[in-house]
């Protein structure tokens, strides 16, 4: 019953962001109905008549998630807005386990009758599914957490500020661009807001508000001439925050290498102050020396590094991948269970500390409870180099002998069933005090990237290439010069057994990915990466320039 | 209900339409019901079904427009969406790419929806997800696979009398098999406008031999090769290709086709001569919506011709703007092949790589469009006209610009993802680095 709508990006000009078209889940409302709340007491009884709907038809547990799910997008270029997008979905899923099976039915029909129609038809699909079943599902325990409730750690609501603002903000982006040089630019604006609704036959009644918000850009620069044309993205990170990551603060920022411009933000981002930048950078990329290919020590902007983990990492200790259960589409892992097992399998040098939380302040993933009813936690995937865990979801826990899920189940919408989902994924900052500019003073030979670019990685999560949005020669410990035609290839466990070390925690932010897909049907979710400055040394970089 | 016929669409609409005080506006319904099943350790985990049924209103006052949508039907819903559309026009500023709303117009015939696709049930799905794993059980391999089929209609009738109506059908399915060891893997996928042409048996059966003929791959250098690619692993990049053929774009000067001095490479040729792309809606074998999303009427086009560059589309806006010929966007794309089947083209190879499938494709440089990604599912080395063994998987960096020039051979096309490509033969193919990757 779900009615999912695309929005095609590139016809918005958004080809520089290498999504083909992003979701917009539910129906078109006025903003002001965003605002609005289920009053909770409601919610709890229309999720009892699930749970004991389910429990009389047969299952053995249940959960259920009343969801209204909120999304509003602006698009801009140049002079005018684009598009604006308010949607909003209200539903219920119905999750039950029948004779050791799962079963899932979801209905956009929020009364008692719609409600247990889900539930049967849930328990019915579980039952036919039985017969197909090798082995009765193992749940790993959880606590009854009664009735609670959690909300992101806002200070303003971004639905509440009027829509004319925003597109006002955007606009004067965009003119900041165009002051400085480029040719064209297109701006977004991506909020969501998920009002779930958790309850289970474990007792737990989970009421959450969460909060997402992503500003973004492409600035072009043409030179007609040559018919040579560049883009820059902007450098913002999608964050679990309010509107008060679009409101500029000093103490926030965090400034780049010498000799590049340059501007790190943390909890708060300058859209303008970044705008300006981009477009000067993209008019000076039409001209930058074009790489010569070799073997490179790199440093890594966390705004960069942050895509890095995602897919080298985050994907690969996803256990669903491990176990095959991705293998027709995401792919599965090179990460094995017998290398966990072996608890010597170097992922990296004795510099790479990574770790799983949902917990992280201003993150995407940051959630009080998973879509299952687990109260989320932080824990180490690669400790001193060494793989030492997975991320796990209640029926997978008994897999890896832990007693309990890793709290990172989710599901996109409540007409989606909930299955695992990479929580964020961090690399701790380094210990003895660094900045980037002494990071960057130990190398000899080497390029300095920020910015997302062009991402591609095979299915198990050996072979890599990156790009990114700005490029810098760094010779003999200085940055010299912008380069042009930049990518790297390398292998996962090579390329972090390179690691050299990070700035210091005061260098720390997250980069986030606001559309990650996984599953069949596809189901999209958000999920930050945080990291400080960071060397990896005598990585392989090519020379991408052709001409056709 | 989800699905209209033709008559009770308009009838709906025109109801809704009767509602309107707008200067323009345009009534829109889609319906769909779709299902799937999916399946992994040649077991089922999920499978589900979805119904879904909308209307979409678009009013306008002069260039001010508002959108609203709704899925209850009654009077009152439909005035009330009505309303909603019409205030948010009233406060939208005015549009500077504004053009009117188009009048009547005139559709050829395309035969898209198929009873056969309609008539899927979860029987069905069951039975084509335990035939596709007994194939893979039956060899010792482990399935992986998805099915998902969808029926559906989409109608518009506007205030200016434009209306237009069109059913569909279609079912996709993949598969893929691995073996025990780790050290094989095979891939398959298929989609139809009728189901009655798919047989999930048959289907896995090239993903089970796959698998098993993929294992204990050798490691060949990186470098420039000969390639064969299966219209399953040239299909995203040939996509990629034709999703970039926008006049704004390359007149804007940020496209491909943009040249020097603000021109751009329509009428030139791009290609090799053998490179011919049309695409038609009524093509019996990819069977698409006569009409754009704009309501334009979509015809028998041709985009390449003898590789030259016929024509590029463009939004009404920009063809008024430019004093352009108005183009709508196409929807599936026919790449004229030969009559060669797959093995006659691998016998009068003396040396080349056999590429069943690319994946993880990104965009590279789009001044040149470079794109990179890796083969996947079973890459074999040919030499002296057979298939010698299996070699481990590359990443490629290439561009369909410099591959299209570089062409051998075509073979017969195929349907694969709602066009036709036949498989191609290519020289130089450039691959940069090996994966260990299976």
């Amino acid at each position: 019953m779900k009615r999912r709508h695309f929005i095609e990006l590139s016809a918005l000009g958004f080809g520089g962001l290498m999504m083909p078209s992003i979701p917009v889940f539910g129906d078109i409302i006025s903003p002001e109905r965003a605002l609005e709340q289920v009053d909770p007491a409601l919610k709890k009884r229309l999720a009892d008549v699930a749970l004991n709907t389910a429990k009389s038809s047969g299952a053995s547990y249940a959960d259920v998630r009343i969801g209204r799910y909120l999304q509003q997008y602006v698009f801009t270029r140049e002079k005018q807005v684009q598009n604006i997008v308010n949607a909003e979905s209200y539903g219920v899923g119905v999750r039950v386990l029948a004779n050791g099976t799962w079963g899932f039915a979801a209905t956009s029909d929020v009364s008692d009758k719609g409600i247990a129609k889900a539930a049967n038809e849930a328990v019915a699909i579980a039952k036919a599914n039985a017969k197909l079943q090798k082995e009765p599902v193992q749940l790993a325990p959880v606590k009854s957490w009664g009735e609670v409730s959690w909300k992101t750690p806002i200070e303003k609501n971004a639905f509440e500020v009027p829509i004319n603002e925003k597109a006002d903000l955007l606009l004067a982006a965009n003119a900041k661009a165009m002051e400085n040089g480029a040719n064209f630019v297109n701006s977004a604006l991506f909020q969501v807001n998920e009002q779930k609704y958790f309850a289970s036959t474990d007792g737990s009644y989970i009421d959450q508000d969460i909060h997402r918000i992503w500003p973004n850009f492409t600035v072009t620069a043409v030179d007609k001439a040559s018919g040579k044309f560049r883009t820059r993205e902007a450098l913002s990170a999608p964050m679990g925050m309010g509107w008060e990551y679009m409101v500029p603060k000093a103490g926030e920022k965090i400034k780049g290498p010498e000799g590049t411009g340059l501007m790190g933000y943390r909890y708060a981002y300058d859209m303008l102050e970044d705008a300006a930048l981009a477009a000067r950078q993209a008019k000076e990329k039409l001209t930058a020396k074009s790489v010569a290919a070799g073997k490179y020590d790199l440093i890594l902007d966390p705004n960069h590094l942050g895509l890095t983990i995602h897919e080298s990492v985050g994907h690969p200790l996803e256990l669903d991948r491990v176990l095959g259960y991705e293998a027709n589409y995401a792919g599965t892992s090179f990460a094995t269970l017998d290398k966990w097992k072996s608890k010597n399998f170097k992922y990296g040098s004795d510099k790479v500390h990574i770790f799983a939380d949902k917990t992280q302040k201003g993150s995407l993933g940051l959630v009080g409870w998973d879509d299952e009813g687990v109260k989320t936690k932080q824990w180490d995937l690669i400790k001193d180099g060494t793989l030492v865990n997975y991320q796990a979801i209640r029926d997978q826990a008994h897999i890896i002998n832990e007693p309990e899920s890793h709290g990172c189940a989710y599901a996109d919408n409540w007409s989606s069933v909930q299955f695992q989902r990479m929580p964020n994924v961090s690399l701790a900052p380094g210990k003895q005090k660094m900045n980037v500019d002494q990071l960057i003073s130990g190398v000899d030979k080497g390029i300095y990237i920020a910015g997302r670019g062009s991402y591609s990685i095979d299915q198990q999560r050996y072979n890599f290439q990156f790009g990114g949005t700005v490029f810098y020669e760094i010779s003999k410990g200085k940055i010299v010069g912008m380069l042009e035609d930049v990518a790297y290839q390398s292998n996962t466990q090579e390329f972090w057994n390179s690691c050299a070390g990070s700035c210091d925690e005061s260098d720390y932010r997250l980069f986030g990915s606001f559309f990650d897909g996984k599953g069949q049907p596809s189901q999209v979710s958000a999920v930050s990466h945080g990291s400080s400055h960071t060397r990896f040394n005598g990585v392989n970089v090519i020379n991408t320039a052709r001409k056709i | 209900m989800a699905i209209y016929t033709r008559e009770q669409a308009e009838a709906l609409l025109k109801k809704a339409l009767a509602y309107s005080k707008a200067d323009e506006c345009e009534v829109s319904l889609s319906g769909n019901i779709g299902g799937n099943i999916r399946y992994a350790r040649n077991e089922v985990s999920t499978s589900g079904t979805e119904e879904n049924v909308a209307m979409s209103v678009e009013s306008r006052f002069g260039k001010r427009s508002g959108v609203a949508t709704i899925n209850e039907f009654d009077d009152a819903s439909l005035e009330k969406v009505m309303r909603r559309a019409e205030e948010i026009a009233r406060i939208a500023p005015e549009s500077p790419e504004y053009v009117p709303m188009l009048g009547p117009q005139k559709y050829i015939t395309t035969k898209a929806h198929f009873d056969s696709t309609a008539k899927i049930d979860p029987a069905y799905r069951a039975d084509a997800a335990a035939k596709s794993i007994k194939a893979a059980a039956d060899k010792g391999l482990t399935a992986a696979g998805f099915l998902e089929h969808s029926t559906g209609f989409m109608a518009r009738l506007n205030s200016k009398g434009l209306f237009a109506y069109h059913p569909s059908t279609v079912v996709d399915f993949s598969v893929t098999m691995r073996t025990e060891d780790g050290t094989g893997s095979g891939y398959v996928t298929q989609d139809f406008s009728d189901v009655s042409k798919l047989d999930t048996a048959s289907a896995s059966q090239i993903a089970a031999s796959k698998a098993v003929n993929s294992r204990n791959a050798k490691a060949l250098e990186p470098g420039k090769y000969t390639v064969i690619l299966e219209p399953a692993a040239s299909i995203d990049l040939l996509r990629n290709m034709f999703g970039n053929m926008d006049q704004r774009n390359a007149e804007e000067g940020r496209s491909f086709l943009s040249k020097p001095g603000g021109k751009t490479k329509l009428g030139e040729k791009l290609v090799d001569e053998r490179i011919t792309v049309y695409s038609d809606p009524a093509h019996p074998e990819i069977p698409s919506a006569p009409f754009a999303g704009d309501g334009r009427p979509r015809e028998k086009t041709t985009w390449i011709e003898k590789g030259v560059i016929q024509n590029l589309y463009n939004s009404r806006f920009w063809a008024e703007k430019t004093g352009a010929k108005s183009v709508p966007n196409p929807g599936g794309m026919v790449m004229e092949g030969g009559n060669q089947t797959l093995e006659e083209m691998i016998k009068s190879t003396k040396r080349g790589i056999l590429v069943t499938r690319l994946w993880y494709i990104r965009s590279v440089d789009p001044q040149t469009l470079l794109y990179t990604g890796l083969t996947r599912d079973g890459t074999f080395y040919i030499e002296n006209g057979k298939i010698q063994y299996p070699v481990k998987n590359f990443r490629f960096n290439e561009s369909p610009i410099i591959m299209l020039n570089n062409l051998e051979a075509l073979g017969r096309p195929q349907r694969i993802n709602g066009s036709l490509v036949p498989p191609m033969k290519i020289r130089d193919f450039t691959f940069t680095s090996l994966s260990d990757a299976v």
